[in-house]
């Protein structure tokens, strides 16, 4: 039992990194990305791609130095693409991200075929961490719930000091107060969302240190993030990294119950925290 | 509602001359239509049961998203269990599976309204993603029960009495009158005081809700007939198939294809889909061997539509010529004084 929970957080340590981009483009421009999974599949694949490029480089590297492309890769699309879509109406941003995942899966069909891969980390991803008797604990689990930690950390603090995650809750809560008050929204949104996309890209450089990646992989990804952010509730990362954390736990229980069933039960813990509580397990912000 | 006094010099009138036109000229059409199984191919039966039931899907899915405003990528549960609900049916309560289509249909309306009450938790883009979550648990769902075959899927038994032509001929029939039926209704639907309110909502809850539109209700009817459609769509898919499996019954494809046809054809008007699934058939029989290359351009086209286009080809042909075929609004034009 208790090796089930422990795995479980493990797992809601890389659904927290699923998640916080998600949660962070909807907290601070209500924008749904509908083709989250896959941009942490093409985060994935950039890594893998990288890694057969350079030869026997470091994985490590190789992900460390998508990180900055994601950044530039995230601003451009929200400053020139996704900024065009945004308003009441939620289905042309809705429409256009979703257009977005149909072409990212076919891409990357096409480049690199339907076979799953992995990055290749030399063992690392096998290597466990013996806890008493009977318990031993991935290695490489453990350093995803370390940066995930790290991340939300790192998140919250931007948004509570400092001066950029001060227009960020300033164009969230009221958009054409904050231009009046000087900001362009649009580069704001658009630093947030490079600032998601390097989030994207850590957890798609994980995933596939982790497991395998294959290039439909990526809605099944979309639903876990988005279960994390409504079970922990809108507007806080806290919540966030617990919403992971609890449906890591129920597809941990849930798989031990009956392997067919694992990601359903998840599901289902998902739909009764929306049944109970709407508003999710800790919300910060409404609306 | 009192109407005022209308001066005898100004006449109301919904219909236009293109209208008029358009239901003659579909009456024929469809009735033309009928007779194709006396002088057709099955190939072109079989060609037609699929595309319409694309287009009955979508067309539904333009009444959810383009009238009631609510953007789902979930419709897929109700196309599945539609196509389920006939199966068992057919299957195991031995019913004929032409008469299971329709009821298959209101079984999917009915499972709605519980649907809609975990679905209705949430709004916008986030309503999208739950009601695909909730597809998702419909479809493991399915996937995990043994008796209809689990994950592999079953087949339609129910129709190996019946020879090969005659249920060509019937599926064929059936289809032309669902898609009739479709168009009917969402257009007497929206040509109804429910109509009305409907619009209302989609433009402003708020200021509907306050004028006496019962909104919660409205909403839930909308998502009730919408899934009907869509289970009606899901039967029929089936019955034309044969074959049902999990994960055909409740792929996100069919979602992404009746977003594609709407926005490609026109959201929040009747004649979007139908452009749209034409526009869809074309682009499908000419260019869907090249693979993953066709759906990465139908995509990039519901992107570049979505971002230059946003009234979609019939909104342009609409604001261009003025053209419409199934008028919805009221037009005041001068009369006979």
């Amino acid at each position: 039992m208790l090796e089930t929970l422990l795995q479980g957080v493990l797992l809601g340590g890389l659904y927290t990194l699923f998640a916080l981009g998600q949660s962070l483009m909807f907290g601070v421009m209500r924008l749904t990305n509908t083709a989250q999974g896959d941009f942490i599949i093409l985060g994935a694949f950039a890594v893998i791609a990288g890694v057969s490029l350079a030869g026997a480089a470091a994985p490590w590297l190789v992900a460390l130095a998508v990180l900055p492309v994601a950044f530039g890769f995230g601003y451009a699309l929200q400053r020139w693409v996704l900024n065009g879509t945004l308003g009441k109406d939620p289905l042309p941003s809705l429409v256009v991200t979703f257009g977005l995942s149909i072409v990212i899966q076919n891409l990357l069909l096409e480049l690199f075929s339907a076979d799953p891969r992995a990055i290749e980390t030399g063992g690392l991803g096998t290597r466990g961490l013996a806890i008493g008797e009977s318990l031993s604990l991935g290695v490489l689990p453990l350093i995803v719930l370390a940066v995930a930690l790290v991340a939300t950390g790192a998140l919250q603090w931007l948004f509570a000091h400092t001066a950029l995650g001060r227009s960020f809750r300033a164009v969230s809560d009221d958009r054409e107060i904050a231009e009046l008050m000087g900001l362009d929204a649009k580069k704001v949104y658009a630093f947030a969302t490079a600032i998601a996309f390097v989030l994207i890209a850590l957890a798609g450089a994980l995933q596939g240190m982790r497991t395998t990646v294959s290039p439909s992989d990526g809605p099944l990804l979309l639903l876990f993030a988005f279960e994390a952010v409504i079970i922990g509730g809108m507007g806080s990362f806290w919540g966030t990294l617990a919403g992971a954390m609890i449906l890591g736990i129920a597809q941990q229980v849930g798989f031990r119950l009956d392997p067919g069933w694992g990601i359903w039960f998840g599901h289902i813990v998902f739909l009764a925290v929306l049944v109970f509580r709407p508003q999710g397990l800790f919300p910060k912000t409404r609306g | 509602m009192t109407t005022p006094a209308t001066p005898s010099f100004v006449a109301v009138e919904r219909a236009t001359a293109a209208s008029r036109g358009a239901l003659a000229a579909g009456i024929a059409l469809a009735l033309f239509a009928a007779s194709l199984p006396f002088w057709g191919e099955s190939s072109w039966m079989r060609e037609f049961v699929e595309i319409a039931c694309y287009f009955i899907f979508a067309m539904m899915w333009n009444l959810l998203a383009g009238y009631g405003g609510m953007v789902s990528i979930g419709q897929q549960a109700f196309f599945g269990f539609g196509g389920y609900a006939m199966l068992v049916l057919g299957n195991f309560a031995g019913l004929n599976p032409f008469v299971a289509i329709p009821l298959g249909a209101l079984a999917a309306g009915l499972v709605a309204i519980p649907v809609s009450f975990i679905a209705f938790r949430l709004s916008g883009g986030y309503f999208a993603i739950g009601t695909w979550v909730i597809a998702e648990v419909f479809r493991l769902s399915f996937a995990n029960v043994s008796a209809v075959g689990g994950g592999s899927g079953t087949t339609l038994t129910a129709l190996r009495g019946i020879d090969k032509a005659t249920r060509e001929s019937v599926t064929y029939w059936m289809a032309l009158g669902c898609v009739v039926a479709a168009v009917a209704l969402v257009y007497l639907f929206l040509r109804s005081k429910r109509g009305l309110a409907l619009l209302a909502i989609r433009d402003n809850e708020v200021a509907a809700e306050s004028q006496g539109v019962p909104v919660a209700r409205m909403k839930l009817a909308v998502y009730g007939v919408a899934a009907f459609g869509a289970g009606l769509a899901g039967a029929l898919y089936f019955v034309g198939n044969l074959r049902i499996s999990p994960d055909a019954a409740f792929s996100v494809n069919w979602s992404a294809f009746a977003i594609f046809m709407v926005v490609i054809g026109g959201i929040g008007r009747i004649e979007g889909p139908l452009v749209g699934a034409l526009v869809f058939w074309a682009l499908n029989k000419f260019l869907s061997d090249y693979g993953t290359w066709y759906l990465l351009g139908l995509g990039l086209l519901a992107i570049v539509t979505t971002l230059f286009f946003k009234q979609g080809l019939w909104g342009f042909a609409q604001q261009r010529w003025g053209w419409s075929l199934f008028p919805t609004q009221r037009r005041l034009v001068a009369g006979k004084p």
